[in-house]
Protein backbone atom coordinates (compact mmCIF):
# COMPACT_ATOMS: atom_id res chain seq x y z
CA UNK A 1 0.00 0.00 0.00
CA UNK A 2 1.87 3.42 -0.93
CA UNK A 3 0.60 6.80 -0.63
CA UNK A 4 0.68 9.85 -3.62
CA UNK A 5 2.22 12.66 -2.21
CA UNK A 6 3.54 16.08 -3.49
CA UNK A 7 6.31 18.22 -2.32
CA UNK A 8 7.81 21.17 -3.51
CA UNK A 9 11.50 20.37 -3.46
CA UNK A 10 13.80 23.60 -3.68
CA UNK A 11 11.13 25.37 -5.27
CA UNK A 12 10.27 22.62 -7.90
CA UNK A 13 6.78 20.34 -7.61
CA UNK A 14 7.36 16.40 -7.70
CA UNK A 15 5.39 14.08 -6.69
CA UNK A 16 6.01 9.98 -5.42
CA UNK A 17 4.48 7.07 -4.16
CA UNK A 18 5.87 6.08 -1.08
CA UNK A 19 4.80 3.56 1.66
CA UNK A 20 3.62 5.16 4.60
CA UNK A 21 6.52 4.24 6.74
CA UNK A 22 9.19 5.89 4.42
CA UNK A 23 11.01 8.59 6.36
CA UNK A 24 11.66 11.98 4.49
CA UNK A 25 15.06 11.92 4.57
CA UNK A 26 14.97 8.43 2.36
CA UNK A 27 12.11 10.20 -0.06
CA UNK A 28 14.66 13.07 -0.21
CA UNK A 29 18.16 11.00 -0.57
CA UNK A 30 16.81 7.62 -2.47
CA UNK A 31 13.81 8.79 -4.32
CA UNK A 32 14.51 12.26 -5.47
CA UNK A 33 18.93 11.85 -5.67
CA UNK A 34 19.20 14.76 -3.47
CA UNK A 35 22.14 13.12 -1.32
CA UNK A 36 23.55 16.07 0.38
CA UNK A 37 21.29 15.52 2.65
CA UNK A 38 22.82 13.39 5.43
CA UNK A 39 21.93 10.42 7.79
CA UNK A 40 24.43 10.26 10.68
CA UNK A 41 22.24 8.55 13.29
CA UNK A 42 19.44 6.52 13.91
CA UNK A 43 18.47 7.95 16.96
CA UNK A 44 17.27 11.49 15.76
CA UNK A 45 19.99 13.38 17.69
CA UNK A 46 22.98 14.22 15.02
CA UNK A 47 21.07 16.64 12.54
CA UNK A 48 22.85 15.93 9.50
CA UNK A 49 19.33 14.85 7.77
CA UNK A 50 18.22 18.77 8.86
CA UNK A 51 15.87 20.71 5.57
CA UNK A 52 13.83 23.13 6.00
CA UNK A 53 9.93 22.31 6.20
CA UNK A 54 8.13 25.59 4.92
CA UNK A 55 11.16 27.37 6.42
CA UNK A 56 11.63 25.72 9.45
CA UNK A 57 14.86 23.69 10.33
CA UNK A 58 13.63 20.15 11.15
CA UNK A 59 15.11 16.52 11.08
CA UNK A 60 14.00 14.62 7.68
CA UNK A 61 15.33 11.31 9.89
CA UNK A 62 12.16 12.04 12.10
CA UNK A 63 9.43 13.03 10.25
CA UNK A 64 7.72 10.69 7.35
CA UNK A 65 7.31 11.71 3.89
CA UNK A 66 3.28 11.12 4.21
CA UNK A 67 3.54 14.13 7.03
CA UNK A 68 4.83 17.10 4.53
CA UNK A 69 2.89 15.83 1.66
CA UNK A 70 2.09 19.37 0.19
CA UNK A 71 4.69 21.34 1.77
CA UNK A 72 8.06 23.21 0.90
CA UNK A 73 11.10 21.39 1.90
CA UNK A 74 14.51 23.21 1.26
CA UNK A 75 17.81 21.03 1.15
CA UNK A 76 21.21 21.70 0.71
CA UNK A 77 21.18 21.65 -2.59
CA UNK A 78 18.53 24.52 -2.58
CA UNK A 79 21.13 26.57 -1.31
CA UNK A 80 23.98 27.49 -3.57
CA UNK A 81 25.76 26.09 -6.05
CA UNK A 82 29.59 25.51 -6.63
CA UNK A 83 29.88 28.64 -8.43
CA UNK A 84 28.07 30.52 -6.31
CA UNK A 85 27.58 29.85 -2.76
CA UNK A 86 25.18 30.69 -0.40
CA UNK A 87 26.76 33.16 1.92
CA UNK A 88 26.42 30.30 4.79
CA UNK A 89 28.61 27.70 2.86
CA UNK A 90 31.04 30.58 1.52
CA UNK A 91 31.36 31.79 5.77
CA UNK A 92 32.00 27.98 6.31
CA UNK A 93 34.31 28.24 3.79
CA UNK A 94 36.39 30.98 4.97
CA UNK A 95 35.67 30.15 8.56
CA UNK A 96 37.19 26.68 8.14
CA UNK A 97 33.42 25.79 9.33
CA UNK A 98 33.96 21.89 8.63
CA UNK A 99 36.79 19.46 8.48
CA UNK A 100 35.03 16.08 6.82
CA UNK A 101 32.02 17.90 6.07
CA UNK A 102 29.34 15.11 7.07
CA UNK A 103 27.51 17.08 9.42
CA UNK A 104 27.91 20.62 7.06
CA UNK A 105 24.39 20.25 5.19
CA UNK A 106 22.57 19.71 8.57
CA UNK A 107 24.86 22.41 10.19
CA UNK A 108 24.01 24.86 7.05
CA UNK A 109 20.40 24.24 7.18
CA UNK A 110 20.37 25.22 11.11
CA UNK A 111 22.37 27.77 10.91
CA UNK A 112 19.72 29.33 7.80
CA UNK A 113 16.81 28.96 10.29
CA UNK A 114 18.96 30.64 12.86
CA UNK A 115 19.90 33.62 10.88
CA UNK A 116 16.67 34.22 9.05
CA UNK A 117 14.68 34.76 13.38
CA UNK A 118 17.99 36.42 14.41
CA UNK A 119 20.14 38.16 11.45
CA UNK A 120 22.47 39.21 14.55
CA UNK A 121 22.79 36.38 16.92
CA UNK A 122 25.25 36.11 19.45
CA UNK A 123 27.86 32.79 19.96
CA UNK A 124 25.63 31.84 22.75
CA UNK A 125 22.49 32.35 20.51
CA UNK A 126 24.19 30.57 17.89
CA UNK A 127 25.37 27.46 20.04
CA UNK A 128 21.82 27.15 21.38
CA UNK A 129 20.72 27.37 17.70
CA UNK A 130 23.48 24.21 16.70
CA UNK A 131 22.15 22.43 19.84
CA UNK A 132 20.52 19.62 17.75
CA UNK A 133 23.65 19.37 15.08
CA UNK A 134 26.79 16.93 16.20
CA UNK A 135 30.12 17.56 14.83
CA UNK A 136 32.60 15.02 15.71
CA UNK A 137 35.84 17.16 14.15
CA UNK A 138 35.85 20.78 14.79
CA UNK A 139 34.87 21.30 18.63
CA UNK A 140 32.16 23.47 16.74
CA UNK A 141 34.48 26.84 17.44
CA UNK A 142 34.97 27.63 13.91
CA UNK A 143 31.59 26.61 13.09
CA UNK A 144 30.44 29.54 15.84
CA UNK A 145 32.64 31.39 13.98
CA UNK A 146 31.18 31.54 10.31
CA UNK A 147 27.54 31.41 11.22
CA UNK A 148 28.53 34.57 13.22
CA UNK A 149 30.24 35.59 10.25
CA UNK A 150 27.77 34.70 7.47
CA UNK A 151 24.96 36.16 10.00
CA UNK A 152 27.57 39.50 8.94
CA UNK A 153 27.46 39.23 5.52
CA UNK A 154 23.69 38.49 5.04
CA UNK A 155 22.90 41.97 7.43
CA UNK A 156 25.28 43.88 5.49
CA UNK A 157 22.99 42.79 2.46
CA UNK A 158 26.24 42.61 0.25
CA UNK A 159 27.55 39.51 -2.14
CA UNK A 160 29.32 36.22 -0.61
CA UNK A 161 32.50 37.06 0.42
CA UNK A 162 35.01 36.45 -2.87
CA UNK A 163 35.98 32.67 -2.58
CA UNK A 164 39.83 32.55 -2.15
CA UNK A 165 42.41 33.47 -4.78
CA UNK A 166 43.15 30.55 -7.30
CA UNK A 167 46.38 29.23 -5.81
CA UNK A 168 48.29 29.79 -9.45
CA UNK B 1 17.13 1.46 10.26
CA UNK B 2 13.27 2.37 9.27
CA UNK B 3 10.17 1.44 10.51
CA UNK B 4 8.41 -1.88 10.27
CA UNK B 5 5.35 -1.19 7.77
CA UNK B 6 1.63 -0.11 9.28
CA UNK B 7 -1.24 1.00 8.26
CA UNK B 8 -1.84 5.19 7.49
CA UNK B 9 -4.96 6.72 7.71
CA UNK B 10 -4.51 11.04 7.63
CA UNK B 11 -7.87 11.99 9.51
CA UNK B 12 -9.69 14.92 8.09
CA UNK B 13 -11.51 15.84 11.06
CA UNK B 14 -11.44 15.32 14.84
CA UNK B 15 -14.35 13.06 14.43
CA UNK B 16 -12.79 11.10 11.77
CA UNK B 17 -9.70 10.51 14.61
CA UNK B 18 -11.77 9.30 17.19
CA UNK B 19 -13.49 6.60 14.47
CA UNK B 20 -9.78 5.88 13.59
CA UNK B 21 -8.39 4.79 16.89
CA UNK B 22 -10.71 2.61 17.93
CA UNK B 23 -9.48 -0.99 18.08
CA UNK B 24 -5.84 0.13 19.09
CA UNK B 25 -4.36 2.41 16.32
CA UNK B 26 -1.83 5.09 17.89
CA UNK B 27 -1.82 8.69 17.50
CA UNK B 28 0.96 10.84 15.69
CA UNK B 29 0.59 14.22 15.94
CA UNK B 30 4.74 16.02 14.88
CA UNK B 31 5.98 12.32 15.30
CA UNK B 32 8.96 13.28 17.67
CA UNK B 33 8.43 11.18 20.20
CA UNK B 34 7.00 8.07 17.94
CA UNK B 35 8.92 7.97 15.12
CA UNK B 36 12.51 7.41 17.43
CA UNK B 37 10.89 4.84 18.69
CA UNK B 38 8.97 3.04 15.32
CA UNK B 39 12.37 3.38 13.92
CA UNK B 40 14.57 1.95 16.72
CA UNK B 41 11.91 -0.52 16.58
CA UNK B 42 11.61 -0.12 20.12
CA UNK B 43 7.60 0.41 19.61
CA UNK B 44 5.85 -1.28 16.83
CA UNK B 45 2.69 -0.12 15.43
CA UNK B 46 -0.19 -1.81 12.90
CA UNK B 47 -2.15 1.50 12.50
CA UNK B 48 -1.13 4.76 12.74
CA UNK B 49 -3.50 7.71 12.71
CA UNK B 50 -1.77 10.92 11.59
CA UNK B 51 -3.90 13.92 13.56
CA UNK B 52 -1.43 16.13 12.14
CA UNK B 53 -3.67 18.49 10.03
CA UNK B 54 -6.65 19.03 12.19
CA UNK B 55 -6.87 22.37 12.30
CA UNK B 56 -9.09 22.40 15.32
CA UNK B 57 -5.99 20.86 17.72
CA UNK B 58 -4.20 23.83 16.69
CA UNK B 59 -4.02 27.15 18.71
CA UNK B 60 -3.36 28.94 21.82
CA UNK B 61 -6.51 30.20 23.49
CA UNK B 62 -6.36 32.91 26.14
CA UNK B 63 -9.41 33.41 27.71
CA UNK B 64 -11.26 36.51 29.63
CA UNK B 65 -11.21 34.59 32.56
CA UNK B 66 -7.19 34.74 32.80
CA UNK B 67 -7.12 30.97 31.61
CA UNK B 68 -5.65 29.42 28.72
CA UNK B 69 -6.56 26.26 26.61
CA UNK B 70 -3.75 25.43 24.22
CA UNK B 71 -4.08 23.11 21.41
CA UNK B 72 -2.74 19.94 21.71
CA UNK B 73 -1.27 20.03 18.33
CA UNK B 74 0.46 23.14 18.96
CA UNK B 75 4.07 23.12 18.79
CA UNK B 76 6.46 24.45 20.97
CA UNK B 77 7.68 26.91 18.55
CA UNK B 78 4.59 28.13 17.99
CA UNK B 79 3.64 27.95 21.68
CA UNK B 80 7.03 29.93 22.30
CA UNK B 81 6.05 32.80 19.58
CA UNK B 82 2.48 32.69 21.29
CA UNK B 83 3.03 32.86 25.40
CA UNK B 84 3.60 36.17 26.48
CA UNK B 85 4.17 34.69 31.01
CA UNK B 86 7.40 35.85 31.98
CA UNK B 87 9.85 32.47 31.91
CA UNK B 88 8.00 30.18 29.98
CA UNK B 89 10.19 31.42 27.24
CA UNK B 90 13.50 30.28 28.59
CA UNK B 91 11.67 27.51 29.74
CA UNK B 92 10.48 26.50 26.61
CA UNK B 93 14.44 26.59 25.24
CA UNK B 94 15.54 23.87 27.33
CA UNK B 95 13.13 21.04 25.70
CA UNK B 96 14.72 19.47 23.11
CA UNK B 97 16.27 21.67 20.20
CA UNK B 98 15.27 23.97 17.58
CA UNK B 99 14.29 20.84 14.94
CA UNK B 100 11.77 18.98 17.50
CA UNK B 101 10.79 22.37 18.85
CA UNK B 102 9.25 23.36 15.48
CA UNK B 103 7.57 19.88 14.73
CA UNK B 104 7.37 18.44 18.90
CA UNK B 105 3.77 19.17 19.93
CA UNK B 106 2.55 20.19 23.78
CA UNK B 107 0.01 17.18 23.24
CA UNK B 108 2.28 15.15 22.44
CA UNK B 109 4.20 15.30 25.50
CA UNK B 110 1.34 15.05 27.58
CA UNK B 111 0.27 11.93 25.67
CA UNK B 112 3.45 10.32 25.76
CA UNK B 113 3.97 10.54 28.99
CA UNK B 114 7.23 10.21 28.71
CA UNK B 115 9.09 10.17 32.18
CA UNK B 116 12.01 12.63 31.46
CA UNK B 117 10.00 15.09 29.45
CA UNK B 118 9.82 18.98 30.53
CA UNK B 119 6.51 20.15 29.65
CA UNK B 120 4.44 17.70 31.83
CA UNK B 121 6.43 19.20 34.69
CA UNK B 122 5.22 22.83 33.60
CA UNK B 123 2.02 22.11 32.82
CA UNK B 124 1.80 20.44 36.88
CA UNK B 125 3.02 23.57 37.98
CA UNK B 126 0.32 25.53 36.34
CA UNK B 127 -2.47 23.29 37.44
CA UNK B 128 -3.25 21.80 33.74
CA UNK B 129 -5.67 19.47 32.96
CA UNK B 130 -6.28 17.44 29.42
CA UNK B 131 -9.02 17.76 26.84
CA UNK B 132 -9.94 14.40 25.65
CA UNK B 133 -12.33 13.60 23.29
CA UNK B 134 -13.92 10.06 22.58
CA UNK B 135 -16.62 8.26 20.98
CA UNK B 136 -18.90 9.59 24.20
CA UNK B 137 -17.80 13.21 24.15
CA UNK B 138 -15.16 15.25 26.26
CA UNK B 139 -14.11 15.10 29.52
CA UNK B 140 -10.97 17.28 31.51
CA UNK B 141 -9.16 15.37 33.09
CA UNK B 142 -6.29 17.37 36.07
CA UNK B 143 -2.76 16.35 34.73
CA UNK B 144 -2.14 15.34 38.94
CA UNK B 145 -3.00 11.88 38.80
CA UNK B 146 -3.29 11.99 35.26
CA UNK B 147 -0.15 10.43 34.45
CA UNK B 148 0.34 6.38 35.86
CA UNK B 149 3.57 5.02 34.85
CA UNK B 150 6.52 5.77 32.34
CA UNK B 151 4.80 6.31 29.01
CA UNK B 152 1.20 5.32 30.31
CA UNK B 153 -1.21 8.03 31.18
CA UNK B 154 -5.19 8.24 31.61
CA UNK B 155 -5.93 8.47 27.77
CA UNK B 156 -8.56 5.39 26.81
CA UNK B 157 -8.02 3.85 23.49
CA UNK B 158 -10.88 5.28 21.90
CA UNK B 159 -9.07 8.98 22.87
CA UNK B 160 -7.71 11.91 21.45
CA UNK B 161 -6.34 14.79 23.63
CA UNK B 162 -7.65 17.84 21.88
CA UNK B 163 -5.94 20.54 24.54
CA UNK B 164 -4.53 21.53 27.59
CA UNK B 165 -6.06 23.44 29.86
CA UNK B 166 -4.71 25.87 32.89
CA UNK B 167 -6.93 28.14 35.34
CA UNK B 168 -5.79 31.44 35.30
CA UNK B 169 -2.82 31.45 37.48
CA UNK B 170 -3.09 34.01 40.60
CA UNK B 171 -2.22 37.46 40.96
CA UNK B 172 1.29 38.50 40.92
CA UNK B 173 2.10 34.69 40.45
CA UNK B 174 6.23 34.07 38.77
CA UNK B 175 7.24 30.84 37.38
CA UNK B 176 10.47 29.48 37.38
CA UNK B 177 12.28 26.35 35.43
CA UNK B 178 15.23 24.45 36.42
CA UNK B 179 17.03 21.86 34.69
CA UNK B 180 19.77 19.05 35.14
CA UNK B 181 19.99 18.56 31.71
CA UNK B 182 21.80 14.81 30.52
CA UNK B 183 24.51 16.03 28.28
CA UNK B 184 23.86 13.93 25.00
CA UNK B 185 20.26 13.30 25.16
CA UNK B 186 19.47 17.04 26.49
CA UNK B 187 16.17 14.75 28.64
CA UNK B 188 16.00 15.84 32.36
CA UNK B 189 17.90 14.10 34.82
CA UNK B 190 15.84 16.61 36.90
CA UNK B 191 13.16 18.96 35.83
CA UNK B 192 11.45 21.18 39.04
CA UNK B 193 8.93 24.18 37.42
CA UNK B 194 7.80 26.43 40.17
CA UNK B 195 4.13 28.90 39.83
CA UNK B 196 4.28 30.71 43.57
CA UNK B 197 1.93 33.81 44.46
CA UNK B 198 3.35 35.41 47.68
CA UNK B 199 0.65 38.34 49.48
CA UNK B 200 1.97 41.03 52.01
CA UNK B 201 5.37 38.97 53.13
CA UNK B 202 4.24 35.31 52.78
CA UNK B 203 3.81 32.76 50.17
CA UNK B 204 -0.02 31.98 49.56
CA UNK B 205 0.36 29.83 46.64
CA UNK B 206 2.54 27.40 45.39
CA UNK B 207 2.63 24.51 42.46
CA UNK B 208 5.60 22.85 42.14
CA UNK B 209 6.10 19.65 39.06
CA UNK B 210 8.57 17.31 38.72
CA UNK B 211 9.90 15.38 36.04
CA UNK B 212 12.79 12.90 35.37
CA UNK B 213 13.02 11.81 39.03
CA UNK B 214 10.50 9.37 39.26
CA UNK B 215 8.32 6.40 37.11
CA UNK B 216 5.92 9.46 35.65
CA UNK B 217 5.69 13.46 36.20
CA UNK B 218 4.44 14.54 39.48
CA UNK B 219 3.47 17.32 41.88
CA UNK B 220 5.40 17.60 44.84
CA UNK B 221 2.94 18.74 47.56
CA UNK B 222 4.97 18.24 50.55
CA UNK B 223 7.63 21.21 49.07
CA UNK B 224 4.35 23.39 48.33
CA UNK B 225 2.90 22.79 52.12
CA UNK B 226 6.29 23.98 53.54
CA UNK B 227 6.26 26.88 51.46
CA UNK B 228 2.52 28.22 51.26
CA UNK B 229 2.69 30.14 54.63
CA UNK B 230 6.26 30.55 54.67
CA UNK B 231 8.17 34.18 54.42
CA UNK B 232 9.86 32.96 51.27
CA UNK B 233 13.68 33.60 52.98
CA UNK B 234 16.62 31.32 51.71
CA UNK B 235 16.17 29.75 54.50
CA UNK B 236 12.09 28.44 54.29
CA UNK B 237 13.04 28.00 50.57
CA UNK B 238 15.92 25.49 51.55
CA UNK B 239 13.39 23.68 54.28
CA UNK B 240 10.69 23.17 51.28
CA UNK B 241 13.10 21.87 48.86
CA UNK B 242 14.30 19.76 51.52
CA UNK B 243 10.64 17.30 50.11
CA UNK B 244 11.51 17.27 46.91
CA UNK B 245 11.29 13.71 46.20
CA UNK B 246 9.08 12.77 49.66
CA UNK B 247 6.76 9.96 48.71
CA UNK B 248 8.45 9.19 45.23
CA UNK B 249 10.67 6.26 44.31
CA UNK B 250 13.46 7.90 42.66
CA UNK B 251 14.58 6.34 39.04
CA UNK B 252 18.07 5.21 39.22
CA UNK B 253 20.06 4.51 35.51
CA UNK B 254 23.63 4.91 35.02
CA UNK B 255 23.60 8.82 34.17
CA UNK B 256 22.15 9.35 38.14
CA UNK B 257 21.54 6.79 40.51
CA UNK B 258 18.76 7.09 42.93
CA UNK B 259 20.82 8.81 45.52
CA UNK B 260 22.52 11.82 43.38
CA UNK B 261 19.12 12.10 41.29
CA UNK B 262 17.76 12.72 44.37
CA UNK B 263 19.90 15.48 46.14
CA UNK B 264 19.63 17.17 42.42
CA UNK B 265 16.12 16.81 43.07
CA UNK B 266 16.03 19.24 46.35
CA UNK B 267 18.92 21.70 44.48
CA UNK B 268 17.00 22.06 41.43
CA UNK B 269 13.55 22.12 43.70
CA UNK B 270 14.95 25.22 45.39
CA UNK B 271 16.73 27.08 42.31
CA UNK B 272 12.78 26.80 40.51
CA UNK B 273 11.59 28.30 43.51
CA UNK B 274 13.66 31.29 43.90
CA UNK B 275 13.70 32.08 39.94
CA UNK B 276 10.04 31.85 40.20
CA UNK B 277 9.63 34.20 43.41
CA UNK B 278 12.14 36.46 41.42
CA UNK B 279 9.88 36.82 38.79
CA UNK B 280 6.60 37.03 41.53
CA UNK B 281 4.92 40.17 42.04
Amino acid sequence: MTEHITLTVNGVSRSLEVEPRRLLVQAIREDLGLTGTHIGCDTSQCGACTVQLDGMAVKSCSMLAVQADGRSITTIEGMGTPENLHPIQAAFWEKHGLQCGFCTPGMIMAAADLIARDDDPSDDEIRHAIEGNICRCTGYQNIVLAIREAAAVMRAGSAAPAAPASQA
Amino acid sequence: MIPAAFEYTRAGSLDEAIAAVRGGAKVIAGGQSILPLLKLRLASVDRLVDIGRIAELRGFRPQADGSLEIGALTTYAEWRAATTYPGVREAIDQIADVQVRHLGTVGGAIAHADPASDFPAIALAFDGSAVLRGPGGERVVPLDGFFEGAFVSGIRDDEILVAIRRPAVPAGAGFGYAKLAQPASGYSIVGVAAVIAKSGGSISHARIGVTGVHEHPYRATDVEAALVGSDASGKAIAAAAAHATDGVEVNSDIHADATYRAAMAVVYAGRAIEAALARAG
